[in-house]
């Protein structure tokens, strides 16, 4: 059975997919992401998720799902004056 | 004195013995998880002969490198060849059992070496009981054939056990209760008491442990104090 492996780096950061392994079952799954994808201590925290219960987008809806987005700048604030002293914008 | 260098011999051991799965295991996580564990025995290893013999002014790689069989003070549990998957798996499950409490002994004893030293094996040693119990209770309570298997490295490997206890007779409750508990989630028997091999602690092995040792040191042998 095939497990996405999500680890999150260090607290306060999100968990980030970092790939796959196989596993008999969800116990075993942690265990593998641990020895194969933590070696380094590049996590804190790991998630293990059925590759299988992933819905994804499919590449041939590609045009339809992202091409609009495009062409519609005022989606971006970039029309906003910053004020004075705002820091951190 | 003469225990630390049974404990490194152990891991020691262990660790050549767990190596010879590298690249052969059923697929690529149990690879690097055997490994894994290999390479935390190594260390474990590495620190206690480097302890060990300090004694009498013998460095980790004299100890490793050139003794001979009747030199070395492992129990011959690990020594044993791993045979198939169930049977390493079983093996590591009967040490880890052992090498966990101990480790957990030796954090709160008087040496403080050692102490140290065991304070940092502990908690790898943890992760190798909870592997090798997670595999047990899936092949024992798997399919009739991985049963049968997992069954069968119990009854032949059980009798090896009571050579753990020579050293540190306080440590058998402790075992029998995790070992018990594992065999009876994963559906498996304990046999009963019977044949007691020992002779490792003094040095006398099975035929296995020449065959490995001259596989560990044939290059040290061939390029005295080979370095790369």
């Amino acid at each position: 059975m095939l497990w996405e492996v999500f680890i999150r780096p260090r607290r306060g950061l999100s968990h980030t997919h970092v790939g796959s392994l196989h596993a008999p079952d969800a116990e075993m799954a942690l265990r593998n992401a641990r020895d194969v994808y933590t070696r380094r201590q590049e996590g804190v925290s790991i998630w293990v998720i059925p590759a299988s219960a992933i819905s994804a987008s499919s590449p041939d809806e590609k045009d339809s799902f992202f091409d609009p987005a495009a062409d519609k700048v005022y989606r971006h604030p970039t029309f906003y004056e910053v004020p004075e002293g705002a820091a951190h914008i | 004195m003469s225990n630390v260098l049974a404990y490194g011999d152990d891991a020691l051991v262990t660790a050549q013995r767990l190596a010879q799965w590298t690249s052969r295991a059923h697929d690529l996580e149990e690879d690097i998880a055997l490994t894994n564990i290999a390479l935390d025995q190594l260390g474990a290893a590495r620190m206690l002969l480097t302890y060990a013999g300090e004694a009498d002014g013998r460095t980790e790689d004299d100890l490793a490198y050139l003794r001979e069989d009747r030199e070395f003070r492992n129990c011959l549990l690990v020594e044993l060849p791993n045979g198939d998957f169930a049977f390493t798996i079983a093996k590591l499950l009967f040490l880890a059992a052992y090498q966990h409490p101990l480790y957990d002994a030796l954090r709160d004893g008087e040496d403080e070496r050692l102490a140290a030293i065991a304070g940092k094996t502990v908690k790898e040693s943890a992760y190798h009981l909870d592997h090798a119990a997670q595999w047990t209770v899936r092949l024992g309570d798997g399919t009739e054939e991985s049963h049968r298997r997992m069954q069968n490295a119990v009854d032949e490997l059980y009798p090896y056990t009571h050579e753990l206890f020579e050293l540190a007779p306080s440590l058998r409750g402790t075992w029998d209760s995790t070992v018990d508990a594992v065999l009876a989630e994963a559906t498996l028997t304990r046999p009963a008491d019977g044949w007691k091999p020992t002779g490792g602690r003094q040095g006398v092995h099975t035929e296995h442990l020449s065959y490995l040792i001259a596989e560990l040191q044939v290059l040290h042998r061939a390029h005295p104090g080979a370095q790369w």
